[in-house]
């Protein structure tokens, strides 16, 4: 029994003991201090962030039997996603305090849901993946329903949870089917099996069928999207915010842990699954968000067109195409967050800020934040000198040098019909004259926050080396030497 | 030396990015003062690439070679030629027009407007000096976001389906141009465009290369029958984005065409040349009889520049010198021409609010000044003898009938058809009797809009009796790339 190592998951056993330690404070204050746990909930993500940051090392450290790996991979994809929900509640506290929400189980929701997304993003083992993943979709589920007395919310939170169960029901049967086929459930030791050709490889990809499928869930990818539209509306916008960014940092490395290393055997069969998926997701997210008027519908919609777009790039299964898409995923994240970030910066007590005609004008109300969300929308729409291009500018080399001209030329075409909607709410912003002019009322700590967010897609936008190298870099280290 | 071309990149577009701090919308002449020093910096700094233009190499001057994204192998890498040094000069004075342009007539958020020409100008001036195509491709696209603002922003009524459709058709061209990009970047492992000239590529490969840069650059030109654009763009534009989008924008297509497919692509080039030449010549010819029938003085000035851009690609499209240096003349000569007619167009407009020919007659008899600078553009822009406009047309005319003599005759007849669509419509809204009470209170041209068109009118006449600096600057570069294009690459 070699001695037990609990360096590598500190940054976990931190996040754990203060999400702890803040549901028992927040018990013995009274309402009226309830900013005190808001603020030691931001302390500990951006302690445990911290600890991210300078544990940080080059080589892949195993722990508990090799149950989870500390790996350059993990702490980047870690980084951002704390990262991400810390800003995330940053720009969510007015819109929590206004509507009642402020409360001390949404903040220990939320630590919990980023100690899931934490223990998916560096396991090892199939186990720990659906440990993580289930602590990470349990605290969503419930986060969604935090307003207990409205239907939408009622009714995002049964579907998202009755979906998701299911999801997590496939996947686990399809680690049954792994494990029947090779008898191990390490990732690195069901690579070496797949490998090896000793597997049954009928059973093999009838789990991976199923795993696959719990995969597309979480990423909220066609045809398993069905849940994003309506959780996306249905919950509280700051929710809304949190489940479309760091989960999709989680989701990257549930596919890149489960399809890239472990299932690298099967390589050609879930690289053709994906070529559908990733098609499907790209036409039809980019296509039905046209049709949208709500704004957070409209961002769901394309969530499952970058998610499609994201794929396009892992399916090329080479360094290349992982570092291509993982980039993605992060600016992604980067972008998604401001967007919604502007969306709650519109939001007051009553008014949800939901209908794109409450973007109308908004250059005459504020040219600031009408050029942030500016930012965004290119962003997302990938045109330069934003972070957007670069991302799919990776995801594009990845899809030709993998031979899969055609799929980048269908991404290509399916991007124009995206840069439509993204465009018309530039239009509406800077063309259009406002029905509402209300003064924006945010937080000091929101706006710069949120200033910085969006500046950050403009020089990632006109510097990407840095973090493009880091990805290659992080996934040379850990996998992919 | 110092970095001239980064500088004509960033001048302006700091100074843009100045203006927005330094002008808020009630103190809009601070924004026009720094709009108009940024103007002017921008084009001194671009000043020393004309003046120390080594006419006698076809090599890249003023070359700043940077490691920018090294995961990809993309550089920061400019440099200009004899192709393209005028056109990032003829760019940095448009902006000098247009800022100044735009001096009181603009009231509606004038720091906005001041700054998206500004930096506008700065990624024309990239997207001339790039020679990394990624760095192309960022400054290509990014200028999409300047003009889709000015159009939808101060714009007429319908800028809304004006500014979409220039973007969208624009952007749909232009990301198979990535594509195309990326499989030669994975064909050589390099971005560097100079280098992909000596890539051997099968002749397959090279057609369906042809295509994606065919479709990001026809558009761009734009070329019949992807044109369709344009005339919506130019109608609904202010005057300051008509002046840019049809001066300089339309120009990076046409550079597109001879610094990437000609000789990335030499063999489809000619493979395919009979094809091009024929768009070419319904675009000179049906797109002239088209500009004829207009009853909008913009519709008709924007129908006349895609028909003068079918000369362009008619020249370069005839792989001979005279053909390639009269093309570049053209787009020139055209960036004058056409900037001063829709220069003229808007002092009008600025007056009685209406684009319509039938709205006018009698100019002169109010605006005597006005008609004469009027009148020295619209004989420029029909082709006339001593004015820039006909010494392009004559160079692609005589490189035509060392081709073939029924091309040659089919391409003049722009000499007519340019003449018969400009003049008559000068005929009909200068000449005559006073048509309307609107005409008769007419102001004529004020200091500005004098000195303005001045300007102009002396570029004009300049290249057209004396192009000999203009010609010398382009006739190494011209050279040496036909004589690359002529060498086959299967």
């Amino acid at each position: 029994m070699p001695k037990l190592d609990l360096m590598p998951v500190l940054p976990e056993i931190v996040l754990l003991c203060s999400a702890c330690a803040i549901l028992i404070v927040d018990l013995f204050l009274p309402p009226s201090r309830r900013a005190a746990s808001y603020w030691l909930t931001q302390a500990a993500l951006l302690v445990t962030a911290w600890i991210v940051l300078t544990t940080a090392h080059a080589t892949a450290v195993r722990s508990f039997s090799g149950m989870v790996v500390d790996d350059m991979v993990a702490d980047l994809l870690k980084l951002f996603a704390l990262v991400a929900v810390s800003a995330g509640l940053f720009y969510g506290r007015r819109y929590l305090e206004t509507r009642g929400l402020f409360r001390g189980e949404t903040f220990v929701l939320m630590l919990f849901a980023a100690l899931g997304m934490m223990v998916l993003i560096k396991a090892n083992h199939f186990l720990t993946l659906y440990l993580g993943l289930e602590l990470m979709s349990l605290s969503l589920y419930a986060l969604v329903a935090l307003h207990r007395t409205e239907a939408a919310p009622s009714e995002a939170a049964m579907k998202y949870f009755v979906l998701g169960a299911m999801a997590s029901g496939l996947f686990l049967y399809g680690v049954s089917m792994i494990y029947g086929a090779t008898g191990v459930l390490d990732i690195d030791q069901v690579m070496r099996a797949t490998l090896a050709d000793g597997a049954n490889r009928t059973l093999l990809v009838f789990g991976l069928v199923f795993v696959l499928s719990g995969i597309a869930f979480k990423l909220g990818v066609v045809p398993y999207h069905m849940w994003v539209p309506d959780v996306y509306q249905g919950a509280p916008t700051p929710v809304t915010l949190l489940i479309g960014t760091a989960p999709k940092l989680a989701a990257f490395a549930l596919a890149l842990r489960a399809l890239a290393v472990a299932l690298a055997g099967v390589e050609y069969d879930w690289q053709g699954m994906l070529i559908v998926l990733a098609l499907l997701s790209m036409i039809l997210g980019n296509v039905i968000a046209i049709a949208q008027t709500s704004v957070k519908r409209m961002l769901a919609y394309s969530t499952i067109a970058n998610m499609g777009f994201m794929l396009v790039g892992f399916l090329a299964a080479d360094l290349n195409g992982y570092s291509a898409a993982m980039f993605y995923a992060i600016t992604y994240v980067l972008t998604s967050l401001a967007a919604f970030g502007v969306v709650l910066l519109l939001t007051r007590e009553g008014f949800e800020a939901d209908s794109l005609d409450d973007f109308r004008g908004l250059n005459q109300r504020s040219p600031w934040w009408a050029f942030i969300m500016l930012l965004v929308m290119f962003s997302l729409a990938g045109i330069p000198p934003t972070v957007g291009f670069y991302a799919k500018f990776a995801v594009i080399e990845a899809a030709v040098s993998a031979q899969l001209v055609w799929l980048a030329v269908a991404a290509v075409l399916a991007s124009v019909v995206g840069a439509f909607y993204y465009l018309r709410i530039v239009k509406l912003m800077y063309f259009d004259d406002p029905v509402d002019r209300a003064p924006i009322e945010s937080r000091g700590d929101a706006r710069a926050i949120l200033s910085v967010n969006g500046l950050a897609l403009l020089a990632l936008g006109v510097l990407p080396q840095p973090l493009m190298g880091l990805c290659v870099l992080a996934l040379q280290q850990s996998h992919f030497h | 030396m110092p970095p001239y071309l980064s500088l004509s990149i960033w001048v302006p577009i700091v100074a843009g990015v100045a203006v927005l701090f330094a002008g808020r919308d009630k103190d809009a002449a601070a924004a026009r003062w720094v709009a108009l020093a940024g103007a002017l910096a921008g084009f001194v700094v671009t000043l020393p690439l004309f003046l120390h233009f080594d006419t006698t190499t076809s090599a890249m001057q003023f070359a700043e070679r940077r490691e920018w994204i090294p995961r990809f192998d993309v550089w920061y890498h400019l440099g200009v030629d004899g192709i393209s040094v005028l056109f990032v000069v003829l760019n940095a004075f448009t902006t000098v027009l247009v800022v100044w342009s735009a001096w009181e007539v603009i009231r509606d958020r004038v720091a906005q407007y001041m700054a998206a020409f500004l930096v506008m100008s700065g990624l024309i001036n990239g997207a001339f000096a790039a020679l990394d195509a990624v760095l192309f491709y960022v400054f290509f696209e990014a200028m999409l976001i300047p003009m889709y603002l000015i159009i939808g922003v101060w714009g007429g009524p319908n800028r809304v389906y004006a500014a979409v459709k220039f973007f969208l058709y624009t952007l749909l061209g232009s990301l198979l141009l990535l594509v195309a990009f990326v499989y030669l970047y994975t064909a050589s492992e390099t971005f560097s465009f100079l280098d992909w000239y000596r890539l051997p590529l099968a002749l397959e490969t090279q057609i369906l290369l042809f295509v994606a840069f065919f479709l990001a650059f026809a558009v761009k030109v734009p070329m019949w029958p992807v044109h369709t654009w344009l005339p919506d763009a130019h109608v609904e534009a202010p005057t300051g984005g008509s002046v840019v989008l049809a001066a300089i924008t339309l120009k990076i297509g046409a550079y597109g065409f001879i610094r990437f497919v000609l000789p990335i692509l030499p063999d489809a080039s000619r493979y395919l040349s009979t094809f091009v030449v024929a768009l070419s010549l319904i675009a000179v010819v049906y797109i002239g009889f088209v500009a004829l029938v207009q009853t909008d003085m913009k519709k008709l000035i924007a129908y006349s520049s895609i028909s003068h851009m079918g000369f362009v690609t008619l020249g370069f499209f005839l792989f001979n010198q005279m053909g390639a240096v009269g093309g570049l003349v053209q787009m020139l000569s055209h960036g004058f021409v056409s900037a001063a007619m829709f220069l003229c167009v808007g002092v009008m407009y600025d007056r009685v609010h209406s684009r319509q020919i039938a709205d006018y007659g009698g100019v002169a008899n109010t605006m005597p000044r006005f008609a004469a600078f009027m009148m020295l553009f619209a004989m420029a822009n029909a082709g006339l003898p001593a004015t820039s406009g006909f010494v392009g047309e004559f160079m692609v005319i005589l490189g035509a009938v060392e081709a073939n003599f029924w091309l040659a005759f089919l391409a003049a007849t722009t000499l007519i058809l340019g003449a018969a669509y400009t003049l008559w419509m000068y005929k009909r809204v200068i000449f005559g009797a006073v048509a309307n009470p609107a005409v008769a209170g007419l102001s004529d041209l004020n200091p500005r809009e004098f000195w303005l068109l001045a300007t102009v009118a002396a570029a004009v006449l300049l290249m057209g009796l004396w192009p000999k600096p203009f010609v010398d600057v382009m006739n190494v570069s011209v050279a040496d790339l036909l004589a690359h294009v002529a060498r086959s690459k299967l």
